[in-house]
């Protein structure tokens, strides 16, 4: 069971985490908002809870796999790692720069904590598979999680991974999918919809959990459960805000691809006062969380 | 004349020279590349007989993994094993793998790095009767412009064993391209066979023709035949299209000064585009290539595909001539 002050310390990290995602986006100058906003409190949940991990040796033979799926939402990744340990977290502020480690989607030799290298939408899922299939082979403890999008799931090669691993009953497999109903173009609904999301997992033999992806509490009981549940692979729908935390970016889909501080979108801050007034107004669950701090 | 340090097949000329299609070759290496490696797996989509992984798949049940009709899936899932610690081997048609998964390739197992070895059989318009939907001419072409890419078409069923077990031992992701017909074989088991190492088959002086995969067998024909034309000619197989043996080929175009290339391929991007691209930067020589000009395939038997779309000993020879007048003029 969590405490209140084990939820507390969660949501202080992720609140550091939201911050770097802000601060690194904009050093950037490109790159994506909604989605690392959204799943920064997932993020936070798995590095410093759910995963059985080293930083220290981020080869660890026995570590549990973490798939990033969707790889345009690096940025948490990277920040979250950076505060895990794995690299200094000064180096947030290098994203998508020349010469820099922490490339605008993952590369898995750039950098120390990565599994995989990724990008182009839908493959994730497949590797995350083989990974387990590997794991049952050779009787190891070790878990694999798969990070993925809803918007994603728009891809042929999801489904196929999703019959692979349904037929070979992969229970060491956990898929989150960020269901934060946003993509590019619009709404994942307009643009092709994926409703009842939940009923095809299971009709593809998966026990599907769905769940507030901004409740640790209930995060952390979906992994518990997840690796609990014998025969079947598991799909944990993580229902999110995008953008979450910050006012205006919150459930727009304008966010989805650019940086803080780079649009008009409507309802924001004009240009060069977006990241600003991000960061002054940045709020957890709880309400604002800036002043808290100070 | 042959060259007698490769211990070609001593009936290689005879007109009951044995024939095995290349496939065959890549079945009895897996089974042997899996005895001596417990990390070897084995994947395939729908087609484990035809690309003959069943062997594999008899002998080793545990190892073996039946993706269906998904190609996608077979990258990416190979890809997924490979960071887990197995060396995959996948198996389609070429047309589907690497054809229809070229992004999954590209992205999951060469700039992830992973060492998967992707089986295309079926390449070539001798695929025959199946037409041009099945005939892979372009998949060379794509594997070869991937970095980290190995790229191998092996001449003969004895050599596409010999490269199935190297690439097990090898950390790069590598392709391999097969034949589904029955081809002439031209090497024996004493054949040195090495990754990224070309061989000179034929020895000669005035022309060299650099071939791959089956057409290896033809130009050995050609160069035969020309040969008792006073035109001496030597014929290297080229079996590894990517590392490109560069000492090999510019040592050729040094010593003989005209080239004459040969694949079952289209003419863009595959190994007559490689030499010419090395050769040309070099020591520049004129240089012929022989392939599918810029066509589809369709159905029909293999050899009278190969004639239609200009594979053939006569065209080979003419290129040979036409290659030498211009290294005269």
């Amino acid at each position: 069971m969590l405490s209140a002050h084990d939820i507390k310390q969660l949501e202080l990290k992720a609140d550091l985490i939201r911050q770097d995602i802000i601060k690194m986006l904009v050093a950037a100058g490109s790159g994506h908002s909604a989605g690392p906003l959204g799943m920064a409190d997932v993020f936070t949940a798995l590095y410093f809870n759910v995963l059985k991990h080293n930083p220290q040796n981020p080869d660890w033979s026995e570590r549990d796999r973490l798939v990033l799926s969707n790889g345009h939402i690096c940025p948490v990744l990277y920040a979250t790692l950076a505060h895990a340990h794995y690299f200094p977290i000064h180096e947030l502020k290098t994203l998508r720069m020349l010469g820099t480690r922490l490339q605008g989607h993952p590369h898995r030799e750039a950098l120390p904590g990565l599994e995989t290298t990724s990008g182009p939408l839908g493959s994730g899922l497949s590797q995350a598979s083989g990974m387990a299939y590997v794991g049952r082979m050779d009787g190891k403890s070790w878990h694999v999680y798969c990070l993925m999008s809803d918007a994603e799931q728009d891809a042929g090669n999801i489904w196929e991974a999703a019959m692979f691993a349904g037929k070979n009953k992969l229970a060491n497999l956990t898929a989150i999918m960020d269901r934060n109903n946003i993509q590019i173009d619009g709404y994942t609904e307009d643009i092709m919809p994926l409703e009842p999301i939940k009923d095809k997992y299971e009709a593809f033999n998966w026990h599907v959990i769905e769940i507030d992806g901004h409740n640790f509490e209930e995060i952390i009981a979906a992994c518990n459960l997840a690796k609990a549940i014998e025969n079947k692979p598991v799909l944990i729908i993580a229902h999110t805000i995008p953008g979450k935390g910050v006012d205006f970016m919150e459930y727009k889909f304008e966010w989805h691809g650019i940086p803080p501080d780079s649009a008009d979108v409507k309802g924001a801050p004009p240009k060069g006062e977006q990241a600003k007034k991000a960061l002054d107004e940045l709020r957890t669950l709880q309400g604002k969380i800036r002043s808290e701090h100070e | 004349m042959i060259n007698q340090k490769v211990y070609l097949n001593p009936k290689l000329f005879d007109d009951d020279v044995e024939q095995v299609p290349s496939r065959m070759g890549f079945g009895e290496g897996l089974v042997l590349a899996g005895e001596e490696n417990p990390n070897v797996v084995g994947l395939c989509a729908d087609l484990t007989g035809s690309t003959k992984m069943d062997a594999f798949a008899k002998k080793f049940p545990e190892r073996y993994v039946q993706i269906g009709v998904a190609e996608q899936n077979l990258a990416t899932v190979a890809s997924g094993m490979a960071a887990a610690g197995k060396i995959p081997f996948i198996s389609s048609y070429a047309m589907f793998s690497p054809g229809r998964n070229w992004e999954q390739i590209r992205t999951t197992i060469c700039y992830n790095n992973q060492p998967v070895k992707i089986i295309g059989s079926h390449a070539g318009i001798s695929v025959g009767p199946d037409g041009a939907t099945h005939q892979a001419l372009e998949d060379m072409a794509i594997m070869r412009v991937i970095p980290n890419m190995v790229v191998i078409a092996p001449c003969d069923t004895i050599e596409a064993r010999k490269a199935t077990q190297a690439v097990a031992r090898t950390k790069e992701p590598s392709y391999i391209r097969l034949s589904r017909e029955k081809v002439p074989v031209v090497t024996t088991q004493q054949t040195p066979f090495e990754i990224g190492k070309a061989q000179v088959f034929y020895e000669g002086k005035d022309v060299t023709i650099i071939a791959c995969g089956q057409m290896v067998f033809r130009a050995l024909q050609a160069a035969k035949e020309l040969e008792e034309s006073k035109i001496s000619v030597r014929v290297i197989n080229c079996s590894t299209i990517k590392p490109l043996d560069k000492t090999t080929i510019l040592k050729a175009a040094e010593e003989t000064g005209a080239i004459v290339t040969v694949e079952e391929h289209q003419v863009y991007c595959g190994l007559g585009s490689a030499v010419a691209e090395l050769v040309s930067q070099h020591y520049p020589v004129p240089v012929k290539i022989i392939g599918i000009e810029d066509h589809f395939g369709e159905s029909g038997e293999p050899d009278e595909l190969l004639e239609k779309f200009g594979l053939t000993k006569e065209v080979i020879i003419k290129a040979v001539t036409a290659v030498l007048r211009m290294k005269n003029k």
